[in-house]
């Protein structure tokens, strides 16, 4: 399920007009779509990690359907930093970069499991790891947010 | 009589002595303040068959109270006690000779089994397979299935692999003395433990119950196979010690199975060199089981481990059991539990999920405080314990704790429990040990001792900077930690060998207050002259009350024997020149040196040193669940330093004095 509400009108000119459409402009509509899927993957950490924080849920299936998003995310945002170093769109790159290197120092830094993801079961109803993972989904959220705008504007 | 179980309506607290009565008809929870109706059926007392007074009832009289739980408290229909043993048949593991004294064990301890008619029972062996027994009441004799396809293990028969105990004892004892021979010529050396365990919770999931599994060597076969991760070089390092934590999460996988089907799993090992300790104690941990090591265990080279385990045993398989229980700790609105240490799994924020409850366990938990507690004077705590009794019965138990808030702080600290601090930290150091690294956990044990005495100092009313004040109940705080950083988990710059190290870190984790005690600070007791000291008569016994001593090798003499009381083991050390009456009379040999190097019991010689001597020491053995083993230690023997390593207050090469401690802890303050 895709947010709605995506413009369907690109920022840059329409196709056959006079000027170019650019590759950079198609990095940034492309971005934009998929910011729109990551502001998704934010909310739903969100959301499951407040069910667990209110014992809706049993962390080893919660845990089970997290850890697979976990990898895509990370991959979603690296992939449009490749795109933006071939685009040249270097203010864009650095905005983006801090976030590149927090994710693989997260995933770095993950307890030892045999399939992707980082939340093990039996860590994570740990008060600490909790308000961490929570803080971390909100962080997240706030600057998905305002990089969709910043694709959809700039 | 009946069977309301009083709850308050918001909380579910169940009611207990500190909640307020506000008239007759209504109380008020001590836990989130809400005002509750008294039932009907509340107001009459059974005990004392009078009529509308509610705070006189068993409930509201007693701080821990038992209640039979209805159905509405049962997901499923109480479950039997099942036994599963899970036994290592490789050549390593008859080598070392444990099977005898299990099968033994279970021969002299069969009827003795906590259950009812229900009760059921199988065993699984292996090595490079996996071996089933079929014991179905009307075979002649048990019969042995293998199954040698461990990539993907199945069950060979749909049931008779776990049995009825009453029915099919003859075949279940005809098993167990035919097992420790049936493997003698073994030649096999893997040990596919992986593919046993994963069988063994096939066998157990549709009913629960507990696994005992007993392995002496690296898992080397199939799932779950571990690699040998130690380096013997780094065992006195004193910077970073690695792989504290497991390889793999193929064990903590298994555990967490386990404990969604009601499975505990316990874990014995007897190896001889690095077994991943760290790796196979997830098994345990997350699935609420305990874990035993014996160290070098060889049934004939060496006699105490080999006594140790029959007598662990005993009381491992005699012991008091709850199945497929919960615990919920709650408290008072204003406060919030943070983090939980033991063995279990956390369920949710205040709901652990224990497979088996046992006696012997312990647990700890952190709380933190949330909002001003200004208001109120007293907070409460209560744990309640929702667990099947091995004679099928669903029971509740509950315990409340209420404590008094103050507000200065010279009050809390004259209120601190030491030992309860001491082993909370204990805990977290365990945890920062494995999530960090050894030494940011033993700088943070010396932090919290500074961090505590320096705010004392700067509440007390003299200011004199240059002494270290600390109060009356934390003045041997410092003394307490010391032995902390210099035992076997924490420390650092003294060969330690990891499985030693990681099986001291569960013990912290998982023991009971009293014992861990008497692991971090062991009482030491001058045993030469116990005709000349004081006495109490217990049970029509005299027993010898000698004081305790520091553990400093200042206090020991040559011409003196000296008790050390480790919690698990006690030692006997014999000075060069101690007295030949003491020796002849007590150890029941002419001089010292006749006494042998590897004693492990005093003989019951007449003459009343010796009495005196054997009652004390079964005295200190009676105080405690788990039978000690004993060992008696001459100076020149090369386990003294077993003995020595205990002597906290001492200067070692890579540790400080207890004095050196002091001064340290002083300086920083002053900082």
């Amino acid at each position: 399920m895709i947010a709605p509400g995506i413009p369907r009108a690109a920022p840059g000119p329409p196709g056959p007009a006079a000027m170019a459409f650019t590759f950079a402009a198609f990095c940034y509509m492309l971005a934009l779509l998929l910011t729109a899927a990551l502001i998704f993957f934010a909310i739903w950490h969100i959301i499951a990690f407040d069910e667990l924080k209110t014992d809706y849920k049993n962390p080893i299936d919660q845990c089970n359907t997290l850890n697979p998003l976990v990898l895509p995310e990370y991959l979603i945002h690296a992939f449009f930093c490749v795109m933006f170093l071939c685009a040249a769109e270097w203010l864009t790159l650095g905005l983006n970069m801090p976030l590149l290197a927090y994710h693989i120092w997260r995933y770095m830094s993950r307890p030892v499991m045999s399939g992707p993801g980082l939340y093990d079961p039996t860590t994570i109803m740990n008060a600490d790891i909790l308000a961490y993972c929570q803080k971390e989904g909100w962080c997240k959220l706030a600057f998905y947010l305002l990089s969709f705008f910043y694709y959809l504007y700039g | 009589t009946n069977h309301t179980i009083v709850r308050c309506r918001s909380c579910r607290t169940y009611i207990n002595p500190f909640v307020s009565f506000i008239d007759q008809r209504r109380w008020k929870c001590n836990l989130c303040y809400r005002v509750n109706d008294v039932p009907e059926e509340f107001m009459y007392n059974p005990l004392t068959r009078s009529y509308g007074e509610p705070h006189k009832r068993p409930e509201v009289q007693n701080s821990t109270v038992e209640f039979i739980a209805s159905s509405d408290y049962m997901l499923r229909p109480p479950q039997p006690a099942v036994y599963l043993f899970v036994l290592d048949v490789s050549h390593n593991a008859v080598e070392a000779g444990y099977l005898t004294i299990v099968c033994q064990s279970l021969l002299e301890n069969l009827d003795k089994l906590p259950g009812d008619s229900r009760t059921r029972i199988g065993f699984i062996t292996f090595d490079s397979t996996v071996q089933f027994y079929n014991l179905q009441e009307g075979l002649s004799q048990p019969q042995m299935l293998i199954v040698s396809d461990i990539d993907d293990i199945f069950l060979p028969t749909p049931d008779s692999l776990l049995v009825n105990l009453h029915e099919s004892k003859e075949l279940i004892k005809d098993l167990l003395n035919a097992l420790p021979n049936m493997f003698t010529n073994t030649r096999e050396t893997h040990s596919a433990l992986g593919p046993a365990l994963q069988a063994a919770f096939k066998l157990m999931s549709p009913t629960g119950g507990r696994i005992s599994v007993f392995q002496t060597q690296l898992p080397s076969l199939g799932a779950g196979l571990l690699h040998s991760r130690e380096d013997p070089n780094q065992r006195s390092s004193t910077k970073v010690v690695q792989h504290l934590g497991p390889a793999t999460d193929f064990y903590k996988k298994l555990a967490l199975d386990c404990s969604g089907q009601q499975t505990a799993v316990d874990l014995f090992l007897l190896s001889s060199q690095y077994s991943d300790l760290a790796s196979l104690a997830c098994m345990s941990k997350y699935s609420a089981g305990c874990i035993y090591y014996y160290p070098s265990f060889h049934r004939s080279h060496n006699p105490a481990q080999a006594e140790k385990l029959q007598k662990d045993l005993k009381r491992y398989l005699t012991r008091k059991i709850g199945f497929e229980a919960v615990m919920r700790i709650r408290c008072t609105k204003g406060l919030s539990i943070h983090t939980f240490h033991g063995n279990f799994f956390v369920r949710s924020t205040d709901l652990l999920s224990l497979a088996n409850v046992n006696p012997d366990a312990g647990f700890a938990v952190q709380m933190s405080i949330e909002e001003s507690l200004t208001d109120t004077s007293l907070v409460c705590f209560q744990t309640a314990l929702l667990y099947t009794s091995s004679k099928g019965e669903r029971r509740i138990r509950v315990h409340t704790l209420c404590l008094p808030v103050v507000s200065s702080l010279a009050d809390v600290y004259a209120g601190a429990d030491v030992q309860a601090v001491v082993c909370l930290l204990a805990n977290m150091a365990v945890d920062r040990s494995v999530s960090s690294s050894l030494s940011d956990a033993r700088d943070a044990l010396v932090n919290a001792v500074v961090d505590s005495l320096a705010a004392y100092m700067s509440t007390a009313s003299n200011l004199q900077q240059s002494m270290l004040i600390a109060p009356n109940s934390l003045k041997l705080f410092p003394l307490y930690i010391l032995a902390l950083l210099k035992q076997k988990a924490f420390r650092t710059g003294t060969s330690t060998r990891l499985d030693d190290r990681v099986y001291a870190m569960c013990q912290m984790k998982s023991q009971p207050l009293v014992h861990l005690m008497k692991m971090i600070h062991p009482n030491l007791y001058r045993i030469d002259k116990l005709i000349d000291e004081s006495t109490i008569h217990v049970n029509d016994r005299v027993v010898p009350q000698p004081p305790l001593q520091k553990l400093s090798a200042e206090k020991l003499t040559r011409e003196g024997a000296f008790l050390m009381d480790c919690g698990s083991i006690f030692y006997i050390w014999i000075g060069k020149n101690c007295s030949n009456n003491f020796i002849k009379d007590v150890l029941g040999y002419p001089n010292y040196a006749s006494v042998p190097q590897k004693m492990t019991q005093l003989p019951e010689v007449d003459a009343l040193s010796s009495e005196r001597t054997r009652s004390f020491i079964s005295w200190l053995r009676d105080s405690r669940p788990l039978s000690p083993v004993l060992q008696v230690i001459k100076d020149e023997n090369p386990a003294k330093t077993d003995f020595f390593q205990h002597l906290i207050e001492d200067r070692t090469e890579a540790a400080f004095s207890y004095y050196e401690f002091l001064l340290n802890i002083q300086q920083q303050i002053c900082k």
